[in-house]
């Protein structure tokens, strides 16, 4: 064909947007890509620009009029949170007539807000508090009385104060927009106008406090915290929330090693905004009157008795010196809310020097099928695996599939990210449940399975050829972006044809997408999964659902049987020659009992000795006391749990808030935190297992988190993480080599809690607070 | 059918047009309204007649040359808002009468809505075929609630004859009008407001821009008249854009209706041409000032500036000379107000009226209004400093300009013109004194 010269050919449509717009802020020249508000832009050049009502991420007000700027050529003030920045916009920030304006706006907020500062919770971090210092007039002309309303509560955790009250609205977008729980609203109009519940005179609620968080002023309460202290008495101290496998950062505030509030506070950790109502109150099992605090040995009459620490500490190893003498079965079993440190010593101690590996956890989530279904191929070279995604990879996903869970209700984190995706990004989330979970009011398509298991489902996504796909209706269609308020998907779910082979077309459309899967798949079906994954274009990704603040760390510290750290076979000669090195002794080679199969042992009187640490086995598994005779068993707890009491020695322990530590959330996002609250009488798990190793004659070193980290970092498969990116407070994410986890032999061990929002295990018993948020939503 | 009301005799120097049909009972039906002309236009404008119909921009063209502007209060001129429509599109497009007449000395759109709901209809469906819309509201003050009834009667008549719906009378064109109240909020006059209220959402404004003829109503291309602009359509169609603008001035087209009020002798709703002096209004028209002379005089409606007796008596009543002179013609509610009456009672009247009408949504709006009602209140009582007659100022001008929404400088500028205009006023009631008024300022209520 012959060449013809031509101009080169013009776009489809409408011209690209220019990549950036340039224009003047006091003089200095920025740059910002198109669309940008010049609120943002501003700060993002250090130029402040106050605002209330302004809030990222948020619908837009213009209510508090506090970012009013100049604009050239516009004679009225703009407000800063609307204005988009224009190619040659001139602004300016500082002239005498923004500096009037805020003074004005300041003045005006503050004709009706009630100076009662001195006793106001936010007295100390109050926006307003800072905007008057900052723009404010030093003198008041408003001379007439202020209005003046009753506080209110609207939940246990909840208050109300009116007159503090600015109006800014944050609390209603972010309950309505960021929860998509819709509880508050605007009510009456003009002097008034009042914040309010939808519900009558209360919160029909998550009960995250969210809307406290966000508050500027002191307006919004916590019923936890209200009146405890001043700001300014406490140390604020960065840690990871001790629930559920999310890995929020939580900011501890502390007075006198007392723990009196969690909030989120600088908002810098994984979690960014979020927080949920476990992270923020839970905090109080800390100050539970039932926390133990001494150590508690079973007398001659079958009393448990106090006694000290020594005392207790050499009955324990003279009893284990002498079942070892006798060849007796060590059997133990750690916890899903210990540090990581504190998993990788106990099965240190478990292996290394009580020589058994019933070693076993509380499982949750089937992560060693997930790393065995992500292996390539044997013989191909070890690497990262690069299909696992991290919590923050769900706010900017295309389109997420989610395969059982409620994250709303056991994951908050994850369902505020999926939200955030759903709003903000526009991605296309796709729900395959039993269940008519609240997600649906995200979902772009959801399958709610009428007959058959999410596991029957996925099996038929990953070869439909194969049988009569399981029954299912598809409902809820919610385009992706659709911010129109309320948003209304059918009440009821409505059949389509098609089922579940719809589902799957469409979902065959999708690129890049995230699957996130909750403990309902196991074993071969999470092999399916991840079958029906590789089929998908693009890059797909994956997240698997564990209950607890450390169920991965616990899985990733080689709390197994079968595994050592890093799902590294026992069977394994090479990987157990590896660890002996690194310990300095051997590793018994066979792998030993599950958590069921050591509570049968105790049945049948074949477990001579039990440790357990921070876990309650009988809960789940339940034995019968008369064989526990034979047994000798050792909890070390906060309480005196169901296996606590059937103890014969305890042990009280601190908690993951009074302990520094890596924790590892359910992503694989390691973070680091210290040691926020203290509590009299009780130790860590990590100086506890040390102080027993070295009565034992094995000398695990100075009882320190960074030295055990450091050597983590270099023994575990996937741990050798960025310091520099954990010390920064951000989460680094823990990524198993390829090849490394063989198949679990025990899916049945997968046994989840199914916690509510309000509920933790045995945790949540202790949170005082938990209680009485449940206590209002059990009521009829 | 319930009597109408009866119309007061007109005054001569009238040029009755939107007021037509006032005050004949004729009206009241579509037989009548058929009988008095009506229905003509819209017969013009889809050539039901026999004739050509007319293009939609034809319509618009029309309207174009005719200079009407806005009754409501802004005076935007109304061919030049119709014209802002997209053409084409997805979305659909809609039409909205506000008929929440709410601004204190206004009361015209009621008269109107109850005398010609006919001509209302016609003229939403005449703007709805010019921009291409199949959909109109009527958003009625919730005050009115009887008017509803009014409309709904007129509108089912015009469905069942065909006027309405599908097809209108073999034309091929379809339009729907439905009719609906607010509940009792100022605020919902303003556009955005409204929209949200029709909604079904707090009546609280939107940001701007999109303005409503990019995303309105429904986040749709939206245009939004007053009832007397709507109403004044079918006679532009019918008898021209240039007939309605000469009588009126240049880019001043039409007659208006004044609604005259306060210490006036015939108090009532008017309809002059545009241009028409102030001083014949009150004195020729009105019948002269009740009760004293002449001191004030709101021009057009309680959100305006206000002017002195001096300023007012050499006025003409068009956009223009009142814009010149420092107000607004606004929504065309003139208020006399007689030498008897104490001016800071006079604002702080207004002032309550504002504070009670605030939505709330923005700060200098909520807290100002309430600020300066409170502040006005203890100074009439007589404990005012003297440093207050500047502080009423201060805040006024600290509210104007700087709200979501022109709901805030409608509370501004009348205090910020009565303080500048009748200061010695405020003074007199400084130092322990009482209100130089008191003894007659109840003795002809104004507002």
């Amino acid at each position: 064909m012959p060449e013809t010269p031509s101009k080169p050919a013009p776009a489809a449509g409408a011209p690209a947007a220019p990549a950036e717009v340039h224009f003047t802020v006091n003089g200095h020249t920025l740059a910002a890509a198109p669309g940008t508000l010049l609120i943002e832009a501003c700060r993002a050049a250090n130029i402040e620009i106050p605002s209330f009502c302004y809030y990222p991420k948020l619908s837009l007000q213009a209510a508090c009029r506090m970012c009013l700027v100049e604009v050239e050529k516009i004679p009225k003030l703009q407000t800063a949170c609307t204005t988009v920045v224009a190619e040659g916009m001139v602004v300016h920030t500082e002239t005498p007539t923004v500096h009037a304006a805020r003074k004005s706006a300041i003045e005006f907020i503050l004709t009706n807000h009630p100076l009662d500062c001195p006793v106001c919770d936010a007295g100390g971090e109050c926006e307003l508090q800072d905007m008057t210092f900052r723009y404010g007039a030093a003198v008041s002309r408003f001379d007439e009385p202020k209005r003046h309303r009753d506080e209110q509560q609207w939940s246990p955790v909840v208050y109300y104060d009116r007159p503090r009250c600015i109006l800014c609205y944050r609390c209603v977008r972010v309950c309505g927009e960021g929860m998509d729980v819709w509880a508050l609203g605007v009510g009456n109009r003009g002097i008034l106008s009042t914040i309010l519940p939808n519900h009558q005179d209360h919160l029909e609620c998550e009960e995250c406090g969210m809307c406290i968080d966000i508050c500027p002023v002191g307006a919004l309460t916590s019923g936890a915290y209200r009146y405890q202290t001043r700001p300014w008495e406490m140390q604020h101290v960065g840690a990871i929330c001790a629930f559920c496998g999310d890995g929020c950062k939580t900011t501890l505030g502390v007075r006198n090693g007392v723990i009196l509030r969690g909030d989120n506070r600088d908002k810098n950790g994984i979690n960014g905004d979020f927080l949920c109502v476990k992270g923020r109150y839970g905090t109080d099992f800390t100050r539970h009157p039932e926390r133990l605090k001494s150590p508690l040995v079973r007398d001659a009459s079958g009393e448990l008795r106090p006694v000290s620490w020594a005392y207790a500490l050499e009955t324990i190893t003279d009893r284990w010196r002498g079942i070892q003498a006798a060849h007796g079965q060590f059997g133990v079993i750690g916890s899903t809310r210990c540090s990581n440190e504190e998993s990788y010593q106990l099965q240190k101690l478990a292996r290394r020097v009580l020589g058994t590996n019933h070693v076993d956890h509380h499982r949750s989530a089937d992560f060693p099928a997930l790393f065995d279904a992500l292996a390539q191929p044997a013989g191909a070279a070890a690497q990262p695996l690069p299909q696992l995604a991290d919590s923050g990879a769900l706010k900017t996903a295309k389109a997420v599939l989610l395969v059982g869970g409620d994250p709303t209700q056991e994951h908050p984190l994850l369902a505020w990210n999926l939200r955030w995706a759903h709003r903000l990004a526009g991605a296309s989330l796709y729900v395959l449940n039993r269940r008519d979970i609240r997600l649906r009011r995200q979902a772009r398509r959801m399958a709610l399975l009428t007959h058959g298991t999410e596991a029957d489902a996925v099996r038929y996504l990953a070869a439909p050829q194969r049988g009569d796909p399981p029954q299912a209706e598809l409902t809820a269609v919610s385009p992706p972006g659709d911010k129109r308020w309320p948003q209304t998907p059918p009440s009821t779910p409505q059949p389509i044809p098609g089922g579940l082979e719809e589902f799957r077309a469409e979902l065959a459309q999708e690129r890049d997408v995230i699957i996130v899967f909750g403990p309902e798949l196991t074993g071969d079906a999470v092999q399916a999964l991840v079958r029906f994954g590789a089929s998908l274009p693009g890059h797909t990704r994956y997240i698997a659902m564990a209950d607890n603040a450390n169920s991965r760390g616990a899985a990733d510290m080689g709390l197994y049987p079968d595994l050592l750290p890093g799902y590294l076979p026992v069977a394994d000669g090479a990987a157990r020659a590896h660890f002996a090195a690194a310990w300095g002794g051997d590793i018994p080679a066979a792998p030993g009992w599950n958590q069921r199969q050591m509570v049968e042992a105790v049945d049948r009187r074949e477990l001579d000795a039990l440790y357990v640490v921070g876990a309650n086995p009988f809960r789940l598994d339940p034995v019968n006391a008369a064989n526990l005779k034979s047994c000798f068993l050792v909890v070390q707890d906060l309480f005196l749990t169901e296996t606590a009491q059937a103890a014969d020695v305890v042990l009280p322990a601190l908690s993951l808030y009074e302990k520094s530590g890596t924790v590892t959330n359910t992503c694989g996002e390691v973070q680091s935190q210290r040691r926020g609250g203290s509590f009299e009488g009780a130790k860590t798990d990590m100086e506890i297992i040390h102080a027993l190793a070295r009565l034992l004659g094995a000398d695990f070193g100075r009882p320190d988190a960074d030295r055990v980290f450091s050597e983590i970092r270099a023994q575990v498969n996937g741990y050798d993480v960025s310091l520099v990116q954990l010390m920064a407070g951000r989460g680094a994410l823990a990524v198993p080599r390829d090849g490394a986890a063989p198949r679990q032999a025990a899916p049945q061990m997968i046994r989840p809690n199914h916690d509510s929002l309000f509920t933790a295990g045995t945790l949540g018993r202790y949170s005082a607070t938990l209680n009485a948020v449940l206590e209002k939503h059990s009521r009829p | 059918m319930a009597e109408r009301p009866a119309y007061p005799a007109a005054h001569p120097a009238e040029v009755r047009v939107v007021s037509q049909r006032f005050g004949d009972p004729r009206a009241a039906t579509l037989a009548g309204y058929l009988d008095t002309g009506g229905y003509q236009a819209l017969g013009k404008a889809l050539g039901l007649n026999g004739g050509e119909a007319m293009a939609p921009e034809a319509i618009i063209e029309e309207v174009k040359k005719s200079s009407l502007r806005g009754r409501g209060g802004a005076g935007f001129p109304t061919g030049l808002k119709w014209s802002f429509i997209p053409k084409g599109g997805d979305k659909p497009k809609y039409v909205l009468c506000n008929a929440d007449e709410s601004e204190p000395g206004t009361c015209k759109d009621r008269l109107i809505l109850e005398h010609d709901p006919f001509a209302i209809i016609e003229g939403i469906t005449i703007a709805g075929r010019a921009i291409g819309a199949q959909r109109g509201f009527i958003y009625i003050r919730g005050e009115y609630r009887y008017v509803l009834d009014i409309m709904q009667r007129a509108l089912a008549e015009a469905y069942a004859a065909g006027y309405l719906g599908a097809n209108i009378r073999g034309s091929g064109f379809s339009f729907d009008i439905l009719a609906h109240t607010g509940a009792g909020a100022y605020e919902c006059g303003e556009e955005s407001a409204l929209m949200e209220s029709l909604e079904g959402k707090r009546g609280i404004p939107r940001l701007k821009p999109p303005f409503p003829a990019i995303s309105g109503l429904y986040g749709c291309p939206t245009v939004i008249n007053n009832v007397e602009t709507l109403a004044s359509v079918p006679p532009i169609i019918l008898r021209g854009g240039d007939w309605f603008l000469n009588i009126g001035l240049p880019k001043n087209g039409g007659p208006r209706l004044f609604s005259l009020s306060g210490q006036v002798q015939n108090r009532g709703v008017y309809e002059l041409p545009l241009g028409f002096p102030l001083r014949r209004l009150i004195e020729e028209v009105g019948g002269g000032v009740l009760g004293g002379s002449l001191k004030a005089v709101v021009p057009g409606g309680s959100s305006t500036p206000i002017f002195t007796a001096e300023e007012a008596l050499g006025l003409n009543l068009d956009y223009d000379s009142v814009g010149k002179a420092g107000s607004f013609l606004g929504s065309g509610g003139v208020v006399v107000i007689n030498d008897r009456t104490c001016m800071v009672r006079f604002a702080l009247r207004v002032m309550q009226f504002y504070r009670h009408e605030s939505c709330g949504w923005c700060v200098p709006c909520r807290e100002g209004t309430n600020w300066l009602q409170l502040a006005l209140t203890r100074f009439h009582r007589g404990d005012g400093r003297p440093e207050d007659v500047d502080l009423f100022t201060d805040v006024a001008q600290n509210i104007l300009g700087r709200t979501l929404c022109p709901l805030g400088d409608a509370a501004a500028m009348p205090i910020l013109s009565i303080v500048r205009k009748f200061r010695s006023e405020f003074e007199d009631h400084l130092h322990g004194r009482p209100c130089p008024f008191a003894a007659e300022s109840s003795a002809v209520p104004v507002a």
